[in-house]
């Protein structure tokens, strides 16, 4: 039952990825596209995670923490890039 | 027992799914930015939570193993996630110029946009 739920997920978050690429190519400003890889970020930790409930191993745990930090990282440094034209002063 | 965690197991994964899909889906159907916002700050959290949570359990029910970092994952965004919309919606308002226009006065000598921010007003203290 667990095999099928993966399976099904996988293509759920396989469609909501597609979704967040077309509005990262498509979105009119920005923001919008920041936002747009913001969201991919957090769907691809879910993928990871799934991953590791799917072949039954710990070892992606590192790998999806070290995702949600440096998406919170890009993402915080884009906004301020945009904010103030620089990242770091 | 087996057969009603691994259920729950199964049903948590399938709503964590359906609540990423329903988040990318507002983001790639609502109309502007401030609208947008609301799918993946609110129900792409959820899955993503409930997720984890499915981990969580997978790892106590199946394998028998106490796993703690799903707790710091989960910690981790729903701490950030708060951080991640306001900085968007920041960056929205002081780049879009209409918005910026209906700002409110500061009553300061800066002005909302952070790019003159604390600097333009420290002579004024003196």
């Amino acid at each position: 039952m667990i095999v099928l739920a993966c399976t099904v997920a996988v293509f759920a978050i396989g469609a909501a990825m597609l979704l967040n690429l077309y509005r990262l190519l498509v979105g009119p400003d920005t923001p919008t596209r920041v936002l747009a890889l913001d969201t991919l970020v957090i769907n691809a930790i879910a993928l990871v995670v799934l991953i590791g409930i799917y072949y039954g191993t710990s070892i992606y745990f590192e790998a999806a923490l070290l995702f949600a930090m440096v998406g919170f990282l890009t993402t915080v440094a884009y906004c301020k890039y945009i904010l103030r034209g620089n990242v770091m002063e | 027992m087996t057969g009603i965690g691994e259920f729950a197991i199964a049903a948590l994964i399938c709503l964590a799914a359906f609540f990423l899909f329903v988040g990318s889906l507002g983001l790639a159907k609502l109309p502007d930015l401030m609208s947008r916002l609301h799918g993946p700050t609110k129900a792409t959290t959820l899955g993503i939570g409930s997720m984890l949570i499915a981990s969580m359990l997978y790892f106590l029910l199946e394998r028998g193993t106490l796993s703690l970092h799903e707790l710091l994952i989960t910690t981790f965004l729903f701490l950030t996630a708060p951080v991640t919309a306001l900085m968007v919606a920041k960056a929205h308002i002081i780049s879009d110029k209409g918005s910026r226009k209906a700002l409110p006065p500061t009553g300061r000598k800066c002005s909302w946009a952070v790019i003159d921010g604390p600097q333009a007003e420290r002579p004024a203290q003196d």
